[in-house]
């Protein structure tokens, strides 16, 4: 297509089906799978190739008993997130588990990550003649509207990572009537945290949790949807609040670093808040490093308390349900992660209550870790259909 | 100090107090500044309350987002905006009598410092710009504010320019000959002196002789970075094209009129009695050592009717010294080494920072 560039796969895509968990896609995923391990040297990478092993995925397909009645929808046409690097390869490895025909649109970034993945796969296509007639990886600038018109117009379903503006862009433009799109828009996280359990950590217990909490936040500038923004105390008590930000701030002072510009815009947020919402915010220590803003009150607004790198606002709550309470947790809420609560817990709060937001509950340090289950989607069967034999 | 002590301040020259006689006096006025505008701007005390530590200066950035103002609307006579591109939100500066008039007082003492005329200031002047840059004088962008802080200098005045920005090069030759011998005062921004009068004169064949002038310009070098021209390069090329030896740049902004800091004759920027910097680390504002680049605080001691008496800006820069500059002017000197650098955030919003 003009102004397209190929970077790999097959010229003339073939969209028809392949059976959904193949054993031949898994051996395809396994063998990418162990190419992958062997580069250590970007975290992310190896985290991808963790994902893939065959022993993983057969663990996943055990999920989808039906799986054998499943094929892909056809053509999936994926528009990756244009500024995190690695997404876009997991968002591949899920249309093919699904069975599908897949047009990657790379981020329009240049991530030295995206080189290295491709360049993996290229060589591991050539023994898979059936997946790469069904493979392309493509780039053009993302403003080109009439190109995202043209794939759309040949695809059977899209995934489209955000933001909100980017997703109301593409949904707007024309596709086959039984196009299926599943859309990661904006969303907002946070984290639920015991005071009991923080106070009875050993040294270790809460260095694991530290260190959990900053792989679900300053790793990635706390500007991820499912990184928590604010976080919400459970039996608050503030000795524990105190011992839990004391180990955070002693944890990240090694290993982040504030840029100048960063410091500049923390400090005008607190501004911002201490004017229009009469909040009062602390620097840790009395540096720029961690931002603590005491929420004053929860109402339906409370995904405006949102900023990056390090800016945490807290709230004690007096029970559980103030917080899983439906005018607080609208659909805009994804995940939420916990530490010293019992998530099946969480979990029935979520149904009882007839919540429109929060799809995930995990534990902290997995924030960032995604999942064939995202965003409340199951991706495998919304991306498949099933031959229903009645 | 209260408002009184000022005035003493007002009798003194304006580089006269080394930095430890200054300081007193200074963070007298300063702590009244504080406690005035705690007083009297709601805003900036919801900050000073809400906020821990208290801190001692706010971001620049917070006259983009709010009206901050420390007088009733009644006795505000000006409003000054920065020149920000179209669509850019710009800075909203209230000004009433007293701060207006102060902001004149001490922008002639600096000035004055450095164009040698201690009793009379004035002398003919070229402004390098265009005149339909004043034509809104109730909504002053910090270009026409500049252009007409400077304006009181002159005797004789003239554009350099039409509005189209093409150079009015006869009416600039028989301006210099009618006052040869006088000394003349150029005013202009950086980007427009190098855009419109040193490259029209450098693509011309006709010769300007303005080795008697001296050339104040401000307003920042973002542009002229961009094409790789150094503050040298951008004296040199003047020395080349018109004969001008005395070029002084100024660091200012339209949050601090008045108390600017001046470039003197080593290039170094100066801060005067009416003003200090200081030079804060981006992990916990604590004050960088000399030679330490860091982001620039700004005070000044002029803000009554709006909170800009202490001001984080977001410029980087760096104190070069203190009481012992050649130029034999006391107090801080210091570098500015432009903007920071936009954040460039991880994650999955795309929120890059385009500046």
């Amino acid at each position: 297509m003009n102004g397209v560039n190929l970077l790999l796969g097959h010229e003339k895509i073939n969209p028809l089906p392949l059976k959904t968990y193949d054993d031949e896609i898994i051996n395809f995923l396994n063998d990418f799978s162990r190419e992958l391990m062997k580069i250590k040297t970007w975290p992310e990478i190896v985290a991808l190739g963790f994902f893939c092993r065959k022993g993983n995925l057969e663990k996943l397909r055990a999920n989808y008993p039906e799986y054998k009645s499943r094929l892909g929808r056809g053509l999936c046409f994926h528009i990756a997130p244009s500024n995190i690097a690695v997404n876009f390869a997991f968002s591949y490895i899920f249309g093919l588990l699904s069975g599908c025909a897949n047009v990657v649109r790379v981020p329009s970034k240049d991530f030295e990550q995206v080189s290295i993945i491709l360049s993996v796969l290229e060589k591991i296509l050539t023994a898979y003649p059936e997946i790469y007639e069904r493979t392309q990886f493509i780039k053009y600038p993302s403003e080109n509207n009439l190109i995202t018109q043209e794939y759309s117009l040949m695809s059977d379903a899209r995934l489209i990572w955000g933001g909100d503006e980017t997703i109301k862009k593409i949904r707007s433009l024309e596709t086959k009537p039984r196009c299926v799109d599943i859309s990661f828009a904006d969303r907002f996280s946070v984290c639920l945290i015991d005071a009991d359990a923080v106070l009875k950590a050993d040294e270790d217990e809460l260095k694991r949790l530290v260190q959990n909490f900053y792989n679900d936040t300053f790793l990635i500038d706390q500007n991820a949807c499912s990184s928590p923004s604010v976080i919400f105390w459970l039996n608050n008590n503030l000795n524990a609040r105190k011992k839990f930000w004391s180990a955070v701030n002693s944890y990240a002072l090694l290993k982040f670093r504030v840029q100048p510009a960063v410091s500049v815009n923390k400090l005008a947020r607190a501004c911002s808040d201490a004017i229009k919402l009469d909040i009062k915010t602390s620097r840790y220590e009395e540096q720029n490093l961690i931002y603590l803003a005491e929420i004053n009150s929860l109402d339906e607004n409370l995904n405006v308390y949102k900023f990056n790198s390090g800016y945490f606002y807290e709230y004690a709550l007096k029970n559980l349900d103030e917080l899983f309470n439906p005018e607080i947790i609208n659909a805009k809420f994804q995940t939420l992660t916990y530490y010293g609560v019992n998530p099946e817990n969480l979990r029935e709060l979520v149904i009882k209550n007839n919540l429109p937001g929060f799809d995930r509950i995990t534990p902290i340090g997995r924030a960032l870790d995604i999942n064939l289950i995202w965003d409340g989607f199951d991706i495998v069967r919304t991306l498949s259909r099933i031959v229903n034999k009645e | 100090m209260n408002a009184c002590d000022f005035e003493e301040l007002l009798k003194i020259p304006p580089y006269s107090l080394n930095q430890q006689d200054k300081q007193e006096i200074f963070n007298a006025r300063i702590n009244y500044l504080n406690e005035f505008h705690k007083n009297n701007c709601p805003e900036y005390k919801s900050i000073m309350q809400n906020i821990s530590p208290e801190l001692d200066f706010i971001p620049v950035r917070l006259f983009k987002e709010f009206d901050l103002k420390s007088v009733p609307d009644n006795e505000i006579i000006k409003t000054m905006t920065s020149s920000g591109t179209t669509g850019q939100k710009v800075s909203r500066i209230f000004l009433n009598r007293d701060t207006a008039l102060n902001q004149q007082k001490v922008m002639t003492k600096i000035v004055s410092d450095f164009t040698g005329n201690e009793k009379s200031s004035r002398m003919p002047m070229i402004i390098l710009d265009c005149p339909s840059v004043l034509k809104k004088r109730e909504l002053l962008t910090a270009r026409g504010a500049g252009i007409l802080g400077f304006s009181i200098f002159g005797t004789k005045k003239i554009y350099a320019f039409d509005d189209d920005m093409n150079l009015n090069f006869d009416e600039i030759k028989k301006f210099v000959d009618e006052f040869a011998g006088q000394k003349i005062l150029l005013f202009g921004f950086t980007f427009m002196i190098w855009q419109y009068f040193y490259k029209a004169l450098k693509n011309s064949n006709s010769h300007l002789d303005l080795s008697n002038a001296i050339l104040i310009h401000g307003g920042g070098w973002k542009k002229l970075a961009n094409e790789a021209v150094s503050s040298e390069d951008f004296k040199n090329a003047l020395n080349d094209v018109c004969g001008l030896k005395n070029v002084h740049d100024y660091y200012g902004m339209v949050e601090q009129t008045g108390s600017i800091f001046m470039q003197c004759e080593h290039g170094n920027l100066h801060a005067s009695i009416f003003s200090d910097i200081k030079i804060l680390r981006a992990q916990d504002f604590s004050e960088c050592s000399f030679n330490e680049r860091g982001i620039i605080q700004v005070l000044s001691l002029l803000p009554t009717s709006y909170p800009g008496h202490s001001l984080l800006t977001e410029d980087e820069g760096e104190i070069l010294g203190v009481d012992d500059c050649k130029c034999g002017r006391l107090g801080k000197y210091f570098k500015v080494h432009g903007r920071l650098k936009g954040a460039e955030l991880r994650g999955c919003s795309d929120t890059y920072e385009r500046r």
